[in-house]
């Protein structure tokens, strides 16, 4: 295993989820980033470094008091704060900054404002000209459309599909903070309402309200914090189009591979070191190719590995233990809380706590498989 | 965009060969002097090569069916429940489209049909390109 690569000091959830009329998008990323700094026990005035996406930096810097030397604005969809992570470790190495806070707050329910979603497209650009003319309206036409030749690809039934959402209702059933708690059925699934062939609305994400924060520094600085560390292992990054109908391999998504190998190598594990994985489920199909394109089974084998119960509570591998943004919450940018949830996890402090959870890995997508991020968390020094 | 108002997308320098084409009733793709290689989106190189040597290329229209959504939402211009499509030209590259004279239904709507390409006008300056089952008049 590689050495520690940056240590998360501080970790936190905005204080409320789910719908906050009453915090705009501004105010939810300054509540998740107080609560970060209250995690770590330090003061905004030591934060040196930030990084956010889906609200200026340079706004966000002034309206909590920092004044930092190293901002990374990067925004590229749900996986943006993986990467904020991957880049916060590179700062941080290269003594560019010593402390990184990296924040997300989404007004996703309430509209406080409407989170930034660039649509309809400029009529010049290229999925402008050559996607929406065809009817598209963002993500449940958009992402969506790969499935079926991915399902006719491995011989895979809607009903094993439908078993995604399924298994991760399972888990939110769990965790107390979820939006959706109550069990459903694939007959549920299925019977709920088309959204859009294949997809019904069970098996899209909510929208919901929320942030979270994260704070890194250096891993031999871990202990100048209140809080109990983790450890950032390894990560990876990779794009690989934004337009969904040029996607290269409609039943795999290249930047998922990509990414997900590099981080892997990154951190010097391999598959049975993982106790526990998050993969970003802004829709039913996306765990499939999670677990097939990172590799914990083989192509066309991820429905199976689910219905089989392999990423369910008591299974070998636990996969979105928080629900899921099929079931826990959406905002718009999933990322920031499946890294909550590693964080929680790899500390022991999940509600639905996988027994001596050492090693989790985040596994990010950003856009309609347009870019991918991924982060392995550890909790102790290699 | 007014809201209810179907989207029309605009040429850039880049790309209006690819919509003359379109409005002359041709699907013109462009393909690579060097490494042959036949791309789309539209660009005044190879992606594959980098070569700046490159030539329209007209395409026979025909393809199949690659993978699609039937939206069940109303969209501005259309009325659900409506396909969207990536199909597969036969020249090897794939484009997204609709999926026009055959029911909107899974049932209808199968897996690597033969297609072949339609155009629909939009305005003065632009026409998509649809397809249709090759077996259907047009
Ligand atoms: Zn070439």
């Amino acid at each position: 295993m590689s050495k520690a690569q940056a240590a998360i000091v501080g970790a936190a959830e905005t204080t409320r989820i789910g719908v906050v009329p009453d915090m705009s998008q501004l105010q939810l990323h300054a509540d998740a980033a107080i609560n970060a700094l209250a995690d770590a026990g330090i003061a905004a005035g030591k934060i040196d470094g930030l990084a956010t996406a889906g609200e200026d930096p340079v706004l966000l810097a002034h309206y909590l008091g920092i004044k930092p030397t190293w901002i990374d604005g990067t925004a590229v969809g749900g996986c943006s704060f993986m990467m904020h992570v991957r880049h916060a470790v590179a700062a941080i190495r290269q003594g560019l900054c010593s402390t990184v806070l990296i924040t997300h707050g989404e007004s996703g329910k309430s509209r406080v404002p409407a989170p930034f979603f660039p649509w309809p497209p400029q009529p010049m650009s290229l999925v402008g000209q050559f996607e929406a003319p065809f009817g598209v309206v963002g993500a449940p036409t958009m992402f969506t459309i790969p499935v079926l030749r991915y399902l006719k690809t491995y011989g895979i039934s809607l009903e094993k599909l439908a078993m995604v959402p399924v298994i991760q209702r399972q888990w939110a059933a769990l965790n107390p903070k979820a939006t959706f708690k109550d069990p459903i059925t694939v007959d549920d699934v299925l019977a709920s309402r088309m959204v859009a062939y294949p997809f019904t609305l069970l098996m899209c994400c909510p929208q919901t309200d929320g942030g979270g924060a994260l704070i890194i520094t250096a891993p031999e600085r871990a202990t100048e914090f209140s809080s109990s560390p983790v450890y950032v292992l390894g990560s990876g990054e990779a794009s690989e189009t934004t337009m969904i109908s040029q996607m290269e391999d409609f039943t795999s998504s290249a930047a998922f591979r990509s990414s997900g190998a590099a981080a892997f190598k990154d951190a010097g594990i391999s598959h049975h070191d993982v106790d526990h994985l998050m993969i970003y489920d802004a829709f039913a199909h996306l765990p499939l190719y999670g677990l097939e394109d990172l590799g914990f089974c083989g192509r066309g084998e991820a429905a199976d590995m689910i219905a089989e119960g392999h990423t369910a509570p008591g299974g070998s591998l636990p996969v979105n233990t928080n629900g899921g943004g099929l079931s826990y919450m959406h905002s718009g940018m999933y990322g920031m809380y499946a890294l909550q949830e590693s964080v929680r996890q790899v500390r022991g402090i999940a509600p639905a706590q996988v027994p001596n959870a050492k090693i989790s890995v985040a596994h990010g997508v950003g856009g309609m498989f347009s870019v991918s991020s991924t982060i392995v968390l550890g909790n102790l020094v290699p | 965009m007014d809201k209810g108002k179907r989207y029309v997308p605009t040429a850039t320098p880049e790309t209006k060969h690819f919509w003359d084409g379109t409005r002359q009733g041709r699907l013109v793709l462009q393909q690579c002097r060097q490494c042959e290689h036949t791309y789309f989106p539209p660009r005044p190189f190879c992606c594959k090569c980098g070569s700046r040597d490159v030539a329209p290329r007209e395409c026979s229209g025909r393809a199949r069916l690659y993978s699609y959504v039937i939206s069940h939402r109303a969209a501005p211009g259309f009325e659900a429940p409506y396909s969207i499509a990536v199909v597969e030209l036969e020249e090897g590259p794939r484009l997204m489209t609709n999926i026009i004279n055959v029911p909107q239904t899974p049932e209808a709507l199968v897996l690597d049909m033969p297609l072949r390409v339609t155009f629909k006008e939009l305005s003065n300056e632009i026409t998509l390109p649809l397809f249709e089952p090759q077996g259907e008049a047009s």
